[in-house]
């Protein structure tokens, strides 16, 4: 989409509202991709209460919630970068775009040493010492591997967005009258932390 | 140009600042209770936390707060069935004699 809203042929149609509507349209595809795997985990969880609590000591508490901390600063500064824009003040856009980024690299770091070392303590899918485990913590770290490393990808992709609308933003293209893709990716980025809220008491906290 | 397609107004730096610290307070609040054995309650404490905290980001960080009517009411619908799931399979689950 070019800066300018008119071209030869006339005036370039533009709806803002639609526009959101599409990105909150796609968030409930996503609701439905997480919230499959939210059911799986529940019932696993409901059948294997005492194994899911077993299998939970092996994950790190406080990486979790420096992850959680993490999480919710980045949504923070992706709410403000998109403030700054509306006040018309690109640089702090630009600064809190890059922020969030920032802030998505260093938790996929922290989910980086976390699964390293589970698999430095043979802990992986179809390894010998989790498949001698009770069948329920089998599940549970099946679970986890997927639920948390889906939501890995999600996170990657989310910087990958923002990092696309940190260059729109630097070349003029979200500007203070035209910033709905902005808000559409931190309508994307949003979501990723809310999915995250629910992971981090879900795996992190039984116990 | 449509100005009207944007929003009627917007929240300043200050309200996300607030939002966040109640963000960060209720997670301590989850982990802590966490600590304390509850048993059942210790789940649905925690879950119960995480819905508020997803509230206050649809609502604040994500702007339903002062969105047109219409995207509130497209989330409600979609968490009526997700909810509705869920309750159908604990009926189903929670009968089943032997796992």
């Amino acid at each position: 989409m070019s800066s300018s809203e008119h071209s030869a042929a006339g005036h370039v149609h533009r709806d803002d509202i639609a526009s959101r509507m599409g990105m909150w349209l796609f968030l409930f595809t996503e609701l439905l991709l997480f919230g499959g795997m939210f059911f799986l985990y529940s019932v696993y969880r409901f059948m294997n209460p005492e194994a899911f609590h077993v299998a939970a000591k092996e994950l790190n508490t406080l990486i979790g919630c420096f992850n959680t901390a993490i999480l919710l600063t980045s949504s923070l500064t992706m709410a403000l970068s998109i403030t700054a824009i509306q006040k018309d003040n690109k640089r702090l856009s630009v600064i809190f775009q890059v922020l969030t980024i920032v802030l998505a690299l260093a938790f996929m770091v922290n989910k980086y040493f976390e699964w390293t070392t589970k698999f430095h303590h043979g802990i992986y899918p179809g390894s010998d010492i989790l498949l001698n485990k009770d069948s329920g913590e089998i599940l549970f770290f099946g679970l986890y591997y997927v639920m948390t490393g889906l939501h890995g990808l999600h996170v990657v992709i989310g910087a990958v967005l923002i990092g696309v609308m940190t260059r729109l933003t630097i070349k003029g293209v979200i500007t203070k009258d035209s910033f709905v893709k902005l808000e559409s990716a931190g309508l994307y980025w949003h979501l990723v932390d809310i999915i995250w809220i629910f992971l981090f008491p879900l795996f992190y906290l039984i116990t | 140009m449509h100005k009207d397609e944007t929003h009627q107004h917007m929240h300043g730096y200050g309200i996300y600042i607030l939002v966040w610290l109640g963000l960060l307070t209720l997670t301590a609040v989850t982990v802590a209770v966490a600590g304390i054995n509850f048993g059942a309650l210790t789940i649905t404490t925690a879950l119960v936390i995480a819905s508020i905290k997803s509230y206050l980001v649809l609502t604040i960080f994500m702007h339903l707060s002062i969105e047109q009517r219409v995207f509130r009411i497209f989330l409600l619908v979609a968490l009526f069935f997700f909810i509705i799931s869920i309750v159908l399979l604990f009926a189903d689950y929670s009968f089943i004699e032997n796992y």
